[in-house]
């Protein structure tokens, strides 16, 4: 049975202020992919805590985001998240940022483009509000510039 | 991508795909290629077979066939790690970004 992440959290947390978790009951906003992957721009977004060689880490409350080069090796990525036990992310980064096994995909043609940087995060953001109103805004804007054509995200 | 579904599910995003694997492995386990590649190429197949808004792909990896004990007893208890004190995270950081400024 997958875990139950909710209540869990909210033992984990239970001297804290319950948490108001996003709940979106509504269908969700729909954009159909315009053309196959394998012809598609794509950009990964993971909020992992990645960092590349020496940009500053991430704070708690943090919105900052930062670009990742699509070349960056496992070396130069590092790791600063609370919420999560790091340790095999910071030994092999691609458990929660695949940049490696995207740009092989890119190579073997299942994507057509792997956009270039990829964005990070800090998911561990107790704020929902800074996330919709400053956070998400700023690299929706990113991905516009860059034309991509679809976004893979992955939190952590 | 995600490895919470009850979270996923009350964000209702456009799309998902679930791995049942515990968090911080969303995209599979450390240094097996293999398996990542796999994880993810199936998470972006889900681009192209999703077409019903708020539909989560739930992918059929098991983190260890032989115990699912981690389901009951991970992120639980003693699940976050201690906060260090400001100067030894300061020392971390000041230790990571070294290595890059030479």
């Amino acid at each position: 049975m997958p875990v139950e992440y909710i209540p869990r959290t909210r033992e984990l947390y239970s001297g804290y202020k319950p948490y108001r978790w996003v709940v979106n009951e509504a269908t969700p906003p729909w954009a159909p992919l315009r053309k196959p992957l394998a012809q598609s721009k794509l950009a990964m977004i993971g909020s992992g805590g990645i960092l590349y060689r020496d940009q500053p880490r991430f704070h708690r409350e943090d919105a900052s985001y930062r670009l990742i080069p699509k070349s960056a090796t496992e070396d130069e990525l590092g790791i600063w998240h609370f919420g999560y036990r790091t340790a095999d992310a910071e030994a092999d980064p691609n458990c929660v940022f695949p940049l490696a096994r995207l740009r092989e995909l890119e190579a073997a043609g299942v994507i057509g483009e792997l956009a270039d940087p990829a964005y990070s995060f800090m998911g561990g953001v107790y704020s929902a509000r800074k996330i919709r109103e400053e956070l998400a805004p700023r690299i929706a804007d990113e991905l516009h510039k860059a034309h991509v054509d679809a976004f893979y995200l992955v939190p952590a | 991508m995600t490895s919470a579904l009850d979270i996923t599910q009350a964000v209702n995003p456009p799309r998902a795909v679930f791995v049942n694997y515990p968090l911080g492995h969303q995209t599979g386990k450390p240094h097996q290629p293999d398996l990542q590649r796999q994880i993810v190429r199936d998470a972006l197949e889900a681009f192209e077979t999703i077409s019903r808004p708020g539909t989560i792909v739930e992918l059929p990896y098991v983190w260890d066939v032989n115990d699912r004990q981690w389901e009951t007893t991970d992120y639980t208890g003693d699940f976050l790690p201690p906060r260090p004190p400001k100067e030894d995270a300061d020392l971390v950081e000041e230790e990571r970004r070294s290595r890059f400024t030479k």
